[in-house]
């Protein structure tokens, strides 16, 4: 047993270091230590320099811009990305749309959006929730109707996460609503949203911040070669999916960067002219949350040792990830929020005042934070996927 | 980076776990319990033939120059077992202070005995109103005509009664020292008794004990790194201990849920039990994650520092999930959890037990936050 990366894993960490060092605007990397949103402009401006350098879509196949890096370079990369604060590419185009395209999509459709999505010409959203189908997303209704050589669409879209930066979104639809199974009339599809009929309209959360949207669509006309894979085989590449990469979920890196950021902040507040770090009640509970995260660390690294040595992907319990991942991240935001004290209060930094920005957003950033368990399969569906598919519940 | 064992440590666990499971039943452990002894000289034979006994003692001294690694797998399998032979307090304690810091003469009088399990050693560290301080304070060694002279009280000691000889710490006018003294000897009174979850152990009082001059083990003041880093040894395989008992306790529980109905249907249907069911599990993983960097830090680091730093972190994750575990394993049992005939209910107390054992969560969160 050896828990050391090798010497050229350690150097390829640095050479990834350096290189976002000397890439990452720093426009950029402010917003993202101090919370600020980034606007699409950032993230494709970000994307191009990663395309420019061959690194936007590490994980594909060469023949279409891969890397050709192993899975623990991968992870060691979008490691690195957390550590830095280095924005990750939102995961909808690179991660999820181009992989269900990788997998099912016929040649033109590769030919047309793969390249596209590997530069960073269009932003990718997801339509998967609806008001009616969150965990349980086989209840969807939104409608798609074959007529001629177009569907028609219909229905709303929900939690669509950057949705107004959207160019392009895939869709699961019903196709059929007559199917035995529910799954069995979903079909999966790609919708330009400029298409006249497409709606976008905000859903503000609780921290005050834009990022997830409500979609209507009404008598949506879609090309017909816009399907991927099989009418009525949507759910078979949603689960496809779901399958997919779920090794960074842990998000070890950006909690490390995180939790750095708490111990600075809980070194300058003050309690009875101590610094709030040396208070033994604050102390001990850090210290749990930085020893969760080295467990994490680890049970990451043996869960990539594994995809190693067997070369599949990794179980069902890796979504135990998921779990102590998200929950280690609003552990985080609370004590930040906690740390501030008083100085929580305000929605908005005070103009030539003691409250800065950075420490303005820390309650904000907690309530934002209440997302995690809830997004990408709550963390009570991933306890039902290591019941069942684990310890055969 | 890589998590698998060598091919000779997967060999000695398999064979551990394997005569364990033969030969340490639920049933034949409560027998040892309850002899007179609380010991299997049987049980000890036959670790000390598979090499456990030697397996971390210096190959100068005929061990096999093995680390915490080497014995992690082992150490788990004890665990499922509920193994009450006191394994660590001689070969991770006592038998580690003799091998690093004796001379040749008391090396080769000691440790030839421990590697073929002829001879069994204690070490008697902690004080009454100590709590876990490794550093002694009732005990004294002053010196006297041709040696030393020892006055003291120790308490919790395991494995004294069975032991021949004992690893005392005391202090001299030098500081922190280490002696070997004979478990026989006149002045020393041992009043034994039996531990919740089933091993033997010892308050140790020391008369006017009359040491030789070769009793002193390493240089006189000295003594007090060397306990530090065999109690780190120590604790890091008591973690990876708590691992196999919390597999345990999490194998029943699956098990008993599979099984036992009420309502008509199998309690393992019950989504609020099968939630609870999945935490105990992710986080005995998260333990193991941490037992697994602590052993490879008291193995792999010459730093105190960050050795004491990482059996800390992993003692604190230890002992949170022992609890949880522990606590849910009987709950999910309902009221068969509570007997003394479900082996669940000696896995509790074995786990809560093992959470306390050279220091508790608050223990080791207060030595975590003066390392960091």
């Amino acid at each position: 047993m050896d828990l050391n990366y090798s010497s050229e894993e350690q150097s390829f960490r640095s050479e990834v270091r350096e290189w976002i060092a000397g890439n990452l605007p720093d426009d950029i990397r402010e917003k993202v230590q101090n919370y600020r949103g980034l606007s699409k402009e950032d993230y494709l401006r970000w994307h191009k320099i990663l395309a420019t350098k061959g690194w936007s879509v590490p994980h594909w196949p060469q023949e279409w811009g891969g890397t050709g890096w192993n899975i623990t370079q991968r992870y060691i990369y979008d490691e690195e990305f957390a550590l830095a604060g280095a924005p990750g590419l939102p995961p909808f185009g690179p991660a999820m749309c181009a992989s269900v395209l990788l997998k099912f999509g016929t040649p033109a459709q590769k030919d047309q959006f793969l390249p596209r999505i590997r530069e960073g010409d269009d932003f990718w959203v997801q339509g998967y929730s609806e008001p009616g189908a969150g965990s349980d997303l086989a209840a969807l209704k939104m409608r798609a109707e074959r007529v001629g050589d177009h569907y028609v669409i219909n229905g709303q879209k929900i939690w669509t996460t950057l949705g107004h930066y959207g160019d392009w979104i895939f869709c699961l639809v019903r196709t059929d609503s007559q199917a035995e199974k529910r799954q069995e009339g979903i079909s999966f599809i790609l919708m330009d949203m400029t298409t006249p009929g497409i709606t976008v309209r905000p859903l503000i959360l609780m921290d005050g911040g834009h990022e997830v949207n409500e979609i209507f669509f009404d008598n949506v006309k879609v090309p017909a070669q816009n399907l991927v894979f099989e009418e009525n085989k949507g759910w078979t590449v949603a689960k496809y999916l779901l399958g997919h990469e779920r090794m960074g979920s842990g998000s070890v890196g950006a909690s490390r960067r995180e939790l750095a950021a708490l111990r600075a902040l809980a070194g300058r507040e003050l309690k009875n002219g101590t610094p709030l770090l040396e208070d033994v009640r604050f102390k001990d509970k850090l210290s749990r949350v930085e020893i969760e995260i080295d467990a994490l660390e680890i049970t990451s690294m043996r869960f990539l040792d594994q995809m190693r040595r067997t070369g599949q992907p990794p179980g069902a319990d890796v979504s135990m990830l998921k779990i102590r991942g998200t929950e280690v991240q609003q552990m985080i935001t609370e004590l930040a929020m906690q740390a501030a004290g008083p100085n929580a209060q305000p929605f908005k930094a005070v103009d030539n005042g003691s409250i800065d920005h950075f420490t303005s957003r820390l309650a904000p950033r907690y309530f934002n934070f209440r997302k995690a368990s809830i997004y990408a399969g709550s963390n009570e569906i991933q306890r039902n996927i290591i019941a069942k598919m684990t310890l055969g519940l | 980076m890589n998590f698998d064992l060598a091919p000779e440590q997967q060999q000695l666990a398999d064979s551990v776990s394997k005569y364990l499971a033969n030969e340490y039943s639920f049933e034949k452990r409560k027998a040892i319990v309850h002899s007179d002894s609380g010991v299997s000289e049987t049980v000890w034979q036959t670790f000390a033939e598979m090499g456990l006994t030697a397996m971390t003692l210096s190959e100068a001294d005929d061990g096999f120059g093995g680390g915490a690694m080497d014995l992690m797998a082992v150490m788990e399998s004890m665990g499922e077992a509920l193994v009450v032979e006191p394994f660590l307090e001689n070969v991770a304690l006592a038998g580690r202070l003799v091998s690093r810091l004796g001379s040749a003469a008391q090396r080769a009088a000691l440790l030839p005995g421990l590697i073929d399990g002829s001879a069994r050693l204690a070490f008697a560290s902690l004080e009454p109103g100590r709590r876990y301080a490794l550093a002694p304070q009732a005990s004294l060694a002053k010196a006297g005509p041709g040696g030393w002279v020892l006055n003291g009280h120790k308490c919790m000691v395991t494995g004294a009664a069975s032991a021949h000889k004992l690893v005392v710490s005391a202090l001299t006018p030098a500081g922190v020292s280490l002696f070997i003294v004979d478990a026989h000897a006149a002045g020393v009174t041992l009043n034994p008794s039996r531990t919740v979850d089933g091993f033997r152990v010892a308050e140790v009082t020391l008369s006017d004990v009359v040491l030789g001059s070769d009793a002193i083990l390493g240089a006189d003041g000295a003594a007090l790194p060397f306990i530090e880093e065999a109690a780190d040894f120590a604790t890091a395989l008591l973690c990876a201990e708590a691992i196999g008992a919390m597999k345990s306790a999490n194998d029943a529980t699956l098990e008993y849920m599979k099984q036992r109905k009420q309502f008509g249907v199998p309690i393992a249907s019950f989504q609020v039990l099968q939630h609870r069911m999945v935490e105990m599990y992710i986080s005995t993983e998260q333990a193991r994650s941490m037992a697994i960097l602590a052993a490879s830090k008291v193995d792999g680091t010459s730093d105190a520092k960050e050795r004491a730093r990482a059996v800390s972190a992993a003692k604190i994750k230890i002992a949170d999930a022992a609890r949880q575990v522990s606590q849910e394993s009987v709950q999910l049992h309902g009221g068969m959890g509570m007997t003394e005939e479900l082996k669940v209910s000696h896995t509790f107390r074995r786990l809560t037990m093992i959470a306390q054992q050279w220091g508790d969560a608050d223990h080791h969160l207060e030595r975590y936050a003066a390392l960091t």
